[in-house]
């Protein structure tokens, strides 16, 4: 709009190789003040390096950033931070052991006489959190008390706490609540009007439809267009982010299922503390039943007390017909349960991030590649070919270590790494958390082709277009309990949205969630 | 309101130790045959001091999710130091005690440089640095032997104005002068924030390498303390290095005793101070109720491992199995 205005801050030329992958070529980018930029494309586009430029955190090969029109370097993130460069990561950047006031003013805290004022520093946490939206969160909390939702709006505060010019949202809002989001977008156009410039990274392109001024769309490792936001359809987008023609992003809808056929998978008035309350469900082979409703509604501890992680869990639980109790993810994966979850977490609790991509795939399955507690070499490189060119996972070589491989294709290991023990029960826990569009269709295709060989699938999502797409049935959660069940052609945004909420609007707002 | 909930969580292990050795020295006293006295109190801190000043250090290093093996040597070899330099004249007594202060702060730079620059693991830097310090101590004192200003010593390990013990006046002078600033300083939190999560910690823009540099020196420092105040309770100094050794093992005893997480990130150098004490209560314990000394080592090993349980009970409570391991 403002051509002869210099932009706030201005990127050109940046390249940067890692090994022989180059992750950014020549990309360029320019961002005003008082807009909210979205940068889209699919992981290994290149956002990420991008950002991690911008922050300091890694250096570009060649290329210059300006700043305000002077030229930029940064060598580290505190460097960026002090020349008005504040980042929300999506790995979140908060220190466990710390209390939430030490956590935002972590690096730069008020001070008297040399040490740490920390009556000021709780008054300007307090600030901060107001600031972000976030005024239930305690300063003096430890950041381990809180569950992820919390710790977000956390680094919210945090980031907001240093006074930005440029404010750098990656993924910040793949973990919240729905009213938390709503919350920050009140926040970032508060501080749009304030003059910020924000670059907003998101998966989500409703949230980008609702938030950003201006977009621009990278794919390997290059910027390919920049337009006015609202000028292009959605699917114009998806194109220009995967470069291919854009065709359904899911798979046809499954047909019904046959209701006579006895259940894999049932189970009975299972509780746990006051997390799950007298939940009853069962799946038949075949079928995908889906976890919906609000976030932290007690669908991520279903899966867990499915797999045998949760303790003094009560209620009946029938796998084929017959009682079994599940004592934890070794009972759970044998064959006569045959069950594998598909964590929420893929760095902790899915992978070995540093071992390479055949120790990784073949850990769950060892027991099926091995003679008498010897790993048959050849049998597991054969089942290895096999996973990999199913999913078609790219990976420099098998002995590359996972963390080396980007996101999507990390799930796709996880994913490949359970597939290999054949089982016949699938818990999916939120898969597509952070995966870019193109894993994404390969997941979902892969989804229906596993319900169509007979198994058993339940699947978490917080995207509604993906409970809706991929299921057979839909079991919306409140609280702890099954508060409605969708079937068929009844799951539709407007269903779930509704029954999501109905028992919410009773109690009031959605109650935050508490310290684990 | 609640603020006071959350500090209380926030210093648990420091509580818990403070009541283990508030505990076991109420019992000591009250069996003792001359109850709660100025003489009881007296010994009672001299003897927990040593292990008291090689513990705090033993914390900051260890807040940063590192360990110092080396502390013990360092101990050693500021007392073979001190039996050299802390003599004569007052003015000679003050230069040999600034020297032999110097000395601990610079075994502890060096730690620290190497465990920075040289990227390697504290645990193997301080087994080999240690052995540097015992061979150096060798060198300055081949037989026990040497002297120390007596007036000072006597001043130091006595009574202050016939009231309270010189040594826990020391201590605590050495906990003002030093813990609490650095507790409350950018560094100090620096230092629990790289070893809660390094990664973390770097992307905040956290000075990582200056809160390793510094912890690891002023750990160098305060075994140097601790070094001083063995010279002036022996009067001579000694490399001894079943000393060292058995110093090294005791901080981590005490460390622990004292909720200080091994992890890092987590407690409190005044919590290890109490382990320390409690520690050495043990010992104390068992000569009121005139057991022989040669169960010390066997009930030290019962207390430790029953406080490690202590920690422990948070498992009990554990529902979702996947908190074991976070």
């Amino acid at each position: 709009m403002d051509a002869l205005a210099t932009p706030l801050f201005e990127m050109d030329g940046i390249s940067k190789r890692y090994g022989g992958v180059h992750a950014l070529r020549d990309a360029a980018l320019s961002v005003e003040g008082g807009r909210i930029h979205a940068i889209l494309g699919e992981n290994g586009a290149g956002k990420s390096t991008l950002i991690k430029i911008i922050a300091g955190v890694v250096a570009a090969d060649s290329g210059r950033m300006m700043l305000e029109g002077r030229e930029v370097t940064f060598a580290s993130p505190s460097q960026a931070s002090r020349a008005g460069i504040a980042c929300v990561f999506q790995e979140l950047s908060l220190v466990p052991d710390l209390t939430v006031a030490d956590n935002i003013f972590i690096s730069d805290p008020p001070r008297r006489y040399g040490l740490i004022d920390r009556a000021a520093q709780r008054r300007m946490a307090e600030a901060a959190l107001a600031r972000a939206g976030a005024s239930d969160i305690h300063p003096m909390a430890q950041i381990r008390d809180l569950p992820l939702s919390r710790r977000q709006m956390v680094e919210i505060a945090k980031a907001l706490a240093r006074n930005p010019r440029i404010l750098i949202l990656d993924e910040a809002t793949s973990a919240l609540t729905q009213s938390d989001v709503t919350k920050v977008f009140d926040v970032l156009k508060r501080l749009r009007q304030e003059g910020l410039a924000l670059l907003y990274i998101s998966h989500r392109m409703q949230e980008i439809a609702k938030l950003a001024d201006i977009c621009t769309v990278f794919r390997n490792g290059r910027n390919v267009a920049t337009y006015e936001a609202g000028t292009k359809s959605d699917n114009e987008v998806v194109e220009l982010m995967i470069g291919r023609e854009y065709r359904h992003v899911f798979p046809p809808k499954p047909r019904p299922v046959p209701a006579n056929q006895n259940p894999v998978l049932e189970i009975a008035n299972l509780s746990w503390s006051d997390r799950l309350r007298n939940v009853s469900l069962s799946v038949q082979a075949g079928e995908v039943v889906g976890l919906g409703g609000l976030d932290g509604q007690g669908q991520r501890e279903l899966l867990l007390a499915l797999f045998g992680v949760l303790r003094g869990v009560t209620g009946g639980l029938r796998i084929d017909g017959k009682a079994v109790t599940i004592a934890g993810p070794r009972s759970a994966k044998a064959p006569r349960v045959g069950m594998a979850l598909i964590p929420e977490d893929r760095k902790t609790e899915g992978l070995m991030l540093p071992m390479s991509v055949r120790d990784n795939l073949s850990f769950a399955a060892l027991a099926r590649v091995s003679k008498a507690g010897v790993i048959d070499f050849g049998a597991e490189r054969r089942l290895i070919a096999e996973m990999m060119s199913l999913l078609a996972i790219r990976a420099s070589s098998i002995d590359a270590p996972v963390g080396s491989l980007s996101g999507g294709n990390q799930q796709k290991v996880v994913i490949a790494k359970w597939l290999m023990v054949t089982p016949r029960i699938i818990l999916l826990n939120d898969p597509t958390r952070g995966i870019d569009v193109g894993t994404k269709q390969e997941l979902y295709k892969l989804l229906r082709r596993l319900a169509e060989s007979g198994v058993a699938i339940i699947f978490y999502s917080t995207d509604y277009d993906e409970l809706i797409n991929c299921c057979n049935r839909v079991l919306v959660l409140y609280d702890g309990s099954v508060i409605s069940e969708l079937e068929g052609e009844g799951i539709t945004d407007r269903a779930l949205v509704a029954s999501a909420l109905s028992i919410g609007a009773d109690k009031g707002s959605q109650a935050p969630a508490v310290a684990r | 309101m609640k603020d006071w909930r959350y500090i209380i969580r926030e210093q648990r292990g420091t509580l818990i130790a403070m009541a283990l050795f508030v505990a076991m020295f109420a019992i000591y006293v009250t069996n003792h045959p001359a109850g709660f006295t100025l003489n009881v109190v007296t010994t009672a801190s001299n003897k927990g001091v040593l292990l008291a000043f090689i513990a705090m250090a033993q914390t900051l290093v260890v807040v940063t999710a590192g360990i110092d093996l080396s502390l013990g040597m360092i101990f050693v070899l500021t007392n073979c130091l001190a039996s050299w330099l802390v003599t004569g004249s007052p003015l000679e007594t003050a230069f040999g005690v600034a020297a032999v202060l110097a000395a601990g702060l610079a075994c502890g730079m060096l730690n620290g440089l190497i465990v920075i620059f040289g990227r390697l693991q504290p645990i193997v830097t301080t087994i080999a640095t240690g052995a540097i310090f015992f061979g150096m101590a060798l060198l300055l004192r081949p037989v026990p032997g040497g002297e120390v200003n007596q007036d000072l010593a006597d001043a130091l390990t006595g009574k202050l104005a016939d009231k309270v013990p010189a040594s826990l006046v020391v201590l605590i002078a050495v906990v003002l002068v030093v813990w609490m600033p650095f507790r409350r300083s950018l560094t100090g939190r620096a230092a629990y924030a790289t070893g809660s999560s390094e990664a973390a910690a770097y992307m905040s823009g956290v000075a990582i390498r200056k809160a390793r540099f510094v912890a690891y020196s002023l750990a160098g420092l305060l075994a140097g303390i601790g070094g001083l105040f063995l010279t002036f309770f022996t009067y001579s100094g000694e490399a001894s290095a079943a000393n060292g050794n058995t110093y090294t093992l005791y901080s981590i005893a005490a460390v622990v005793l004292g909720g200080v997480s091994l992890f890092g990130g987590i407690g409190s150098a005044i919590g290890a101070i109490f382990g320390a004490f409690a520690f050495r209560t043990i010992g104390d314990l068992l000569f009121v109720f005139d057991l022989e000394p040669l169960w010390q080592p066997l009930f030290q090993g019962v207390v430790l491992l029953l406080a490690v349980c202590l920690g422990a009970f948070r498992l009990l409570q554990i529902r979702n199995r996947l908190d074991y391991f976070g």
